[in-house]
């Protein structure tokens, strides 16, 4: 079996096409466990694991704690409202106070992009990133990455439409990096407000400059929620506007390969980047992706204390 | 103590001299120069073989820091710093607690550079009061309290009608306005270039058209009232390409950049390095080249270093959360150095950029060799090899990109008002 020799996960770009294979079968056996009736085992135990969020999450939160549990761990949550960009502690004074306390695992998510770098620099425990700034959320990304394998049994080859406020989006970031070295191909759509330059130098990526171009023969459609609250200035003229440019409904997915995949990283605007019918619809993978959340999360976790599978 | 300077390459672009030549200082003024000059007695002799003998280094734009903000930089520090780069003369910028916008302050400098600096500090007033934007400050008083410009420096300043006042006024008086140009509605929440590295690493960007924008309105305002303006920090290709034309039109328009706008591009963020966080900020490959395009063809009339210290507390954080700023005083010799090395500059040219065009923009009366003039001079050796090692630099703060790495070429030694202050 190979070996995983990072002792951070912080950003898919860092990790080689191997390291993710090497997550995502991991991920794969993890699930036999949270199929059982008492989804437990000993793995992680005595180890302690803080998930430190500097930013509002239940999702990522919970399902990094639920894994931690669920590998037998200690977990012990903090969600801060205020970042160091505020008045107060500073990020590496309250991580080094954390570190007195003998963690094993910091997981973290901050507002400020390499928040996370900055910290592996001062402390001598795992940092898992649960999402920084408009960088990478390697979670979410290998995540998505598992469901997508559930559905196609393959990672290569695959076409992956991505659509929505790319600039501002961790999300697309992971996606793209963990997805291009795996063999697919990335194309990306929203509109040029949200679109950051060079992307397409990122890997095998596409800009489209419509949602069809992208949606065409697709197998995979994700879709990216419109984070209206990051936005400091209007990139576009508002919801409606932005729902009838770039709104995935039951007509457009028709341009996708019949039967594609329908995702969202969450929480859903309904009506805004996508239509309510196609978050309930056959299509769509939304609730796998977050039951996959928790086995890709116990991969990572496992990993990152270089333990064994018993 | 008089000096005689012997045996080096003297070069004085004012007076187109080349030439292995003697110096002899009397009285803190230059007295002689000719081949084979003998010591008077009692004067002490510097050997000078192998390095240039220039007009002492002049940079006009430096943070020095104080008062207010002393726990970066003071006036002691900041100046060791400048003579240990060659520099005998800098321009201090006014955004210290409280601002250079009155008298008082701009005498406190004065005097505490004459009775504890190093060197010669010749303090920039604020264009505004207090640098908010909104009223202009005293010129008049400012000018005849020692200060050689105003600038709102950090800042731009953004009302075009109080620009365009400001230019007139300060025309009237004689002071020259440096402009610090930058739409700031484009700079937004920024702390970066805007371009591929900033989308990779997922910090928010700032485009060039932000500066370019801003470096248009100012030769535009200049070329209307007829007043002169100096740009400060050009880091863009179209600013480049802006005052060009500008200066083709017959606007009275100069500017500066600095050594890390033609030495780095932003591939030096790349690890979130806050030590490479400044601004402008570092752009990208092409604008590097017409960055030297601009020195090379006199677009681009001097350079400055942005000497911006800052505590470890305020680099040593998060990227978005870092200061801006970066200093600069003791090592941008050596990296001018490189430009004729690299064949962008001839020595010639160099010493202008550093020496007598600053003077002659701020009519500062020195970047000259001539009999008469203040012995301000600077001894280049253009061959020794050092690394820029934090507890070897004489500033406060240590907030270098070129930490750890190796420099070839940089001041001998430092002589103001024929006062030998440094020696490597």
């Amino acid at each position: 079996m190979a070996e995983f020799k990072h002792k951070h996960i912080i950003a898919l770009r860092d990790l080689s096409k191997e390291d993710i294979e090497l997550l995502i079968s991991t991920a794969e056996n993890m699930r036999e466990i949270n199929g059982r009736d008492i989804k437990k085992v000993p793995t992680l135990r005595g180890k302690t694991i803080i998930n430190l969020f500097y930013e509002a999450s239940t999702r990522t939160r919970t399902s990094f704690e639920i894994a931690g549990k669920r590998l037998s761990a200690d977990t012990v949550n903090i969600t801060t409202a205020s970042s160091s960009t505020t008045k107060g502690e500073t990020l590496a004074d309250t991580a080094l106070n954390l570190l007195a306390m003998k963690p094993d695992i910091i997981v973290m998510r901050h507002s400020v992009s390499g928040a996370h770098y900055f910290l592996a620099d001062k402390i001598n425990c795992s940092i898992i990133n649960a999402g920084d700034g408009a960088h990478e959320h390697p979670s979410q990304g290998l995540l998505d990455m598992l469901t997508m394998k559930d559905r196609f049994g393959r990672l290569d080859g695959l076409k992956v439409a991505i659509v929505g406020d790319i600039t501002h989006s961790r999300v697309a970031r992971s996606n793209i990096q963990g997805l291009t070295k795996l063999g697919s191909k990335v194309f990306l759509a929203g509109p040029p407000t949200m679109m950051p330059p060079g992307v397409e130098k990122l890997g095998d990526v596409t800009v489209c400059t419509t949602m069809n171009e992208a949606l065409q023969d697709a197998d995979v459609v994700m879709m990216l929620r419109i984070q209206q609250e990051r936005q400091g200035k209007a990139l576009m003229p508002n919801a409606r506007e932005y729902s009838r440019y770039f709104g995935l409904n039951p007509a457009n997915i028709k341009l996708a390969r019949p039967n594609a995949m329908v995702m969202h990283p969450g929480p859903i605007n309904r009506g805004v980047e996508m239509s309510s019918s196609m978050v309930d619809c056959d299509q769509s993978w939304i609730l796998k992706q977050v039951e996959n959340g928790v086995a890709v999360r116990m991969a990572m976790l496992y990993h990152v204390c270089g333990g064994e599978l018993e | 103590m008089d000096l005689l300077i012997k045996n080096g390459r003297l070069i004085d672009p004012g007076q187109k001299i080349d030439d292995t030549l003697d110096i002899l200082v009397q009285n803190g003024l230059i007295k002689e120069i000719g081949k084979g000059l003998a010591a008077p007695a009692g004067a002490e002799t510097v050997d000078a073989s192998g390095t240039y003998v220039v007009p002492g280094l002049i940079d006009m734009h430096v943070h020095l820091r104080d008062p207010g903000l002393e726990y970066k930089e003071d006036i002691v520090s900041g100046t060791k710093a400048a003579v240990a780069g060659g520099f005998t003369s800098i321009c201090c910028m006014p955004n210290t607690k409280p601002v250079i916008d009155n008298k008082t302050v701009a005498s406190y400098i004065i005097n505490k550079a004459k009775a504890e600096g190093s060197c010669n500090v010749f303090p920039v007033g604020s264009i505004t009061y207090g640098l908010s934007g909104d009223r202009m400050s005293e010129m008049g008083e400012l000018k005849e309290s020692g200060c050689v410009a105003v600038s709102d420096d950090g800042k731009p300043v953004n009302n075009s009608e109080l620009m365009m006042r400001a230019l007139q006024y300060a025309a009237g008086i004689g002071i020259m306005v440096i402009s610090h140009a930058e739409e700031i509605e484009l700079v937004g929440e920024g702390v970066m270039n805007e371009g591929f590295t900033s989308t990779e690493l997922g910090l928010k960007g700032i485009p060039r058209v932000a500066e370019d924008i801003a470096t248009s309105r100012e030769t535009l305002l200049a070329e209307y009232t007829g007043a002169p303006i100096h740009i400060a920090h050009v880091s863009t290709k179209g600013s480049v390409r802006i005052i060009r034309e500008a200066k083709g039109r017959g606007v009275r328009v100069t500017c500066e950049t600095a050594p890390h706008y033609f030495t780095l591009t932003d591939d030096a963020v790349r690890g979130y390095n806050t030590n490479a966080k400044m601004n402008p900020p570092l752009r990208e490959a092409d604008d590097v080249a017409s960055i030297k395009e601009g020195l090379k063809d006199g677009t681009i009339d001097a350079i400055a270093t942005d000497h911006a210290p800052h505590h470890l507390d305020e680099k040593d954080v998060e990227f978005n959360v870092a200061m801006n700023g970066i200093i600069g005083l003791e090592t941008s010799l050596s990296l001018s150095l490189g430009l004729v090395e690299e064949g962008v500059l001839t020595l010639n040219q160099l010493i202008e950029k550093m020496s007598s065009n600053p003077s002659n923009i701020l009519g500062l009366n020195r970047g000259s060799l001539k009999v008469g003039a203040v012995a301000d001079i600077t001894l280049i050796d253009p061959k020794f090899e050092w690394i820029v090692e934090a507890d070897k630099l004489s500033s406060k703060s240590k907030n270098s990109p070129w930490l750890g790495q190796k420099l070839k070429g940089g001041a001998a030694a430092t002589i103001v008002g024929g006062k030998l202050v440094y020696k490597r």
